[in-house]
């Protein structure tokens, strides 16, 4: 396999995704753990490209870093004082946690390179056809309309149960 | 690129995720770590609509969609109940959480 411009930038995005996840796991102030998530999810949204799925990348964009992570960064600045921007790890619980975590690791990858089915399915040469009209009329018109509109409502009681959830409780 | 790139970038991204899960001891550190779950799992959707099935068929990408909405919806209540906790207790450690413990 010759090393295109198309395979560099695939691997940058991808060391970009897992070295800031593992910055998510591993640093110890909580602030920084948010940004290095930011890193993540943008790399996510890159391989989304790669993937030939332009709009769940922008979608990517918008909802996680425009959305979710402001949900957490505000989440850190009304929970945590200066004290507890730390992160407390105990060390029995991080080696039982690494244990873990590296044998389902192991077991993934095990599946991952032992599934024949899977093996030299490539991509090149399948020509980029847009994806969002398709989107739109599989969402509103065929097949996904219940899903939709149960999601829409999903929404709706999300929003409404966390503003009860969150608010001050008055007592009489 | 093959699917099995794809497939082992999210395998790492998704034990990255049970790791934040089993150890951090700050319950938004937990938060980011599902989040990172979620990622691999619509990472996996893509993918697999991408390389096993025709290409005019982009039902795994829609899925995917969901999927994020779904993570929203989990993020906001997620939050919300940190802050409730946090009024409560003065903390938002899981493990000094524990007045339902017999």
């Amino acid at each position: 396999m010759e090393i295109t411009l198309k395979t560099l930038i695939f691997y940058g995005f991808a060391l970009m995704t897992i070295g800031s996840a593992f910055a998510v796991v591993t640093v110890r102030n909580i602030v920084h753990a948010a940004f290095a998530l930011m890193v993540t999810l943008f790399g996510v949204a890159g391989l989304y490209v790669f993937l030939q799925a332009d709009f769940l990348a922008a979608t990517q964009v918008i909802v996680y870093v425009g959305g979710i992570l402001v949900l957490i960064l505000f989440g850190v600045m009304m929970t945590s004082g200066r004290l507890q921007m730390r992160i407390h790890i105990e060390r029995g619980q991080l080696i039982l946690g690494g244990g873990i975590t590296l044998a389902l690791l192991m077991l993934l990858l095990t599946v991952i390179a032992n599934t024949p089915k899977w093996k030299n399915l490539s991509d090149d040469g399948t020509v980029f056809v847009p994806t969002t009209s398709r989107i739109g009329k599989l969402i509103l018109n065929e097949a996904f309309l219940l899903p939709f509109e149960i999601a829409s409502v999903l929404l709706l009681v999300a929003l409404i149960g966390a503003a009860l959830i969150s608010r001050k409780e008055i007592r009489d | 690129m093959t699917l099995q790139h794809y497939l082992v970038i999210s395998a790492i991204l998704f034990s990255l995720g049970i790791f934040a899960v089993l150890t951090r001891r700050n319950a938004i550190s937990i938060l980011m770590g599902i989040e990172l779950i979620l990622n691999s799992c619509n990472l996996n959707f893509v993918a697999f609509s991408r390389f096993v099935t025709p290409p005019e068929n982009i039902d795994g990408q829609i899925i995917a969609i969901f999927g994020i909405v779904l993570a929203a919806a989990e993020a906001a209540v997620f939050l919300a109940i940190i802050l409730a906790i946090y009024r409560e207790f003065g903390s938002i450690r899981p493990d000094e959480v524990d007045t339902l413990k017999g």
